[in-house]
């Protein structure tokens, strides 16, 4: 890596807006992601958390806004030495399924004057066993890993990271997840999308959790459950009506908000609010059904801010 | 951390390409395989049909005695192979071109003296016409006529004048056509559906390396593509290059590099595989029908000619053609080789401008 002076701001983007025939796909971002973070963009599909990656990677011309990269900008100056400290990995890419494992790290390589040996690549992605296997015939996960070889190989500061886990199972998200946290640990900057709060949560210095093209909210997982002012969820469906604001003076009751049919109430304590709803419900000849409760997450903090799951259309 | 001069990505990209392509056996059946089946079918379909005797057919009907003296006399020629049909056979074989004259014997004046003929052929057809004449000769000599003048023939057979000799240039061109758009044309669009261009448009990798690597990748197929079936040419037909090897090598290049722009071109814009296989086959249908690949195209009216050899397809196989059959020198195909040349920069330089990388 070079010895110049790094700014303080990775990226920092002001007024992205970019509209598509039917739909304003991103409203107006602002974003300033630091040095040696991993900053997560969280949000359900369609939520524009794409559209302004690939802005920010120069890919999509945005409407409106200014973006600037490690001091630089897109469509001024040299665009190649840009993407030189640039690692992106794609939602959907296909690599040629003919290609070993190998040769694909290696044809990346290529691209880029100074970057990390293959080999060490394909090892830093858990790849050895596969290396002179084809594309075609690795699994899901290896096929992640893979790109992600891809996108380190050029030994960027700055890696895009688009829904790096849609897809995998448990195991596999996790292998993922450790290569990214080996990145962050050499110092590179991450900037992550997702919709899964346990990678936001486990990955991320700082969530932006976007809805309908804007962030509708920024901070660090912790502060943003915190700012939910309780630590545990209840939710439940009931066979009629129930007013909000009885619920809302239960004891250790912090908010009330509807996901569909369901009520999910923050709470303090569970223990401390249940007896109180279901005495609530008695008086009114109600009855209870699919009752949870569990710690509060930033999937709760979406639903608060917007009646639906990160996982609803 | 290791540092080494980006410009290994050329030689990468095509590696892949060339590396992707072996694997595929598909491709390798169409682009080897396939031309040479088809040359030496169409090489054994036409060496029957023109073995040298012209295909007679003398009716069964009429009178017999009359009718076996002639059949000897048209027989004991060496230009004629005579075939006793009756009337319904001879007709269908007339019209199936595996006869070109039906001779019938009609009537007898008196025993011993000549017969009175009739001749039925495809008056439209040059063979038919030739065929006429031929057997007439014979007939006319046989029954005692003499010849007027004196005259010698000399044999003075060109050089790649058979009909193998015409088409075994008009396949490698067709071939090189066909390759040339259909292996770019494809690889492209599914690297574009794959997301694959966009992944590379986002490394700071040349976009013109990669469609560099793309028309470089089809040389080292295009040696193969030809030797094949030019090989194939000259061991089963003994069709033989009459010009300078280098010279057929250096067309051929020019063909390659041709189609490999204008393949470029079509696979600039279309998402998908549908889309890019309508405009291949629309590009390739006025070359099919036009460029002489298995007919030459001088049949066609005078005012289309210019037109016709405008075509690339047109000028690969009239270059081909002038250096396999009638050993010409690159001085005297400039034409062709510019035309060559115009629609592959002229392919290269507006894919690169138009091409969709997402």
């Amino acid at each position: 890596m070079t010895s110049s002076p790094v700014p303080a701001a990775a990226v920092s983007c002001r007024g992205l807006v970019k509209r598509y025939p039917d739909v304003v796909a991103v409203a107006g971002i602002d974003l300033e992601v630091r040095t040696g973070e991993c900053f997560g963009l969280l949000g359900p599909n369609g939520a524009g958390k794409t559209t302004t990656v690939e802005m920010l990677e120069g890919l999509t011309t945005p409407d409106a806004g200014t973006i600037e990269l490690l001091g630089q900008s897109w469509g001024r100056g040299d665009e190649r030495s840009l993407r030189r400290q640039l690692g992106v990995h794609l939602q959907e890419t296909k690599l040629s399924e003919k290609l070993t494992v190998r040769e694909t790290v290696r044809l990346f390589r290529s691209f880029f004057a100074a970057g990390r040996e293959v080999e060490e690549v394909i090892e830093l992605a858990g790849l050895q066993e596969k290396r002179g296997a084809r594309v075609g015939k690795l699994s899901g996960g290896q096929k992640q890993r893979l790109a992600l070889a891809c996108a380190l190989v050029g030994d960027p500061k700055l890696l895009f990271l688009d829904e790096p886990s849609t897809g995998l199972d448990p195991q596999a998200r996790l292998r993922v997840w450790e290569i990214v946290e080996q990145f962050k640990a050499r110092g590179g900057t991450v900037i992550l999308t997702t919709h899964y709060m346990e990678e936001a949560a486990r990955l991320c210095d700082r969530v932006a959790i976007v809805d309908h093209g804007r962030v509708i909210a920024l901070d660090t997982p912790a502060a943003l459950v915190a700012s939910l002012g309780a630590s545990q969820i209840v939710s439940f469906t009931v066979d009629g009506e129930l007013p909000e604001a009885a619920l809302a003076a239960l004891p250790g009751v912090r908010g009330v908000a509807r996901q569909e049919a369901a009520w999910v109430l923050s709470v303090d304590q569970a223990g401390a609010t249940l007896p109180a709803l279901i005495a609530l419900l008695e008086s009114g000849g109600l009855r209870m059904d699919a009752l949870s409760t569990h710690q509060a997450t930033l999937e709760d903090v979406f639903v608060h801010l917007t009646g639906r799951g990160l996982r609803d259309q | 951390m290791t540092s080494r001069p980006d410009n290994g990505a050329l030689l990468e990209l095509t590696r892949a390409r060339i590396l992707e392509f072996v694997r595929e056996p598909e491709a390798v059946f169409w682009v080897f395989v396939f031309p040479v089946l088809m040359a030496v079918a169409l090489g054994i379909a036409f060496r029957s049909q023109s073995g040298g005797r012209t295909q007679v057919a003398l009716l069964a009907a009429g009178p017999p005695a009359a009718r076996a003296e002639l059949q000897e006399r048209l027989q004991a020629s060496p230009l004629l192979d005579v075939k006793v049909m009756d009337e319904a056979s001879a007709a269908l074989a007339l019209r199936k071109t595996r006869v070109e004259v039906i001779v019938a014997v009609d009537a007898v004046a008196e025993a011993g003296a000549p017969p009175a003929l009739t001749y039925r052929f495809d008056g439209a057809r040059a063979e038919g016409r030739a065929a006429r004449l031929l057997v007439d000769d014979v007939v006319q000599r046989a029954y005692g006529r003499g010849d007027a003048v004196t005259a010698r023939d000399e044999d003075a057979p060109r050089r790649g004048a058979r009909y193998i000799d015409f088409l075994i240039p008009g396949l490698i061109g067709l071939n090189l056509m066909g390759s040339g758009l259909w292996g770019i044309g494809f690889s492209v669009v599914i690297a574009r559906t794959n997301k694959l261009l966009k992944r590379l448009a986002a490394t700071p990798m040349r976009r013109g390396d990669y469609l560099l690597s793309i028309a470089l990748s089809r040389l080292l197929f295009l040696g193969l593509e030809v030797a094949a079936i030019a090989g194939a040419g000259r061991l089963l037909f003994g069709v033989e290059v009459a010009g300078s090897i280098a010279l057929l090598g250096l067309v051929s290049l020019l063909g390659a590099l041709s189609f490999g722009g204008i393949g470029l071109l079509v696979a600039a814009r279309p998402r998908t595989v549908e889309a890019v296989s309508g405009w291949m086959n629309l590009v390739q249908l006025p070359m099919w029908l036009l460029s002489g690949t298995f007919f030459s195209y001088e049949r066609f009216p005078e005012f289309a000619l210019p037109f016709i050899r405008a075509l690339p397809l047109t000028a690969l196989n009239d270059a081909l053609r002038g250096v396999m059959n009638d050993g010409l020198g690159l001085a005297a195909l400039w034409v062709p080789v510019l035309i060559l040349l115009a629609w592959g920069l002229a392919g290269f330089a507006v894919a690169v401008r138009i091409f969709r990388w997402q």
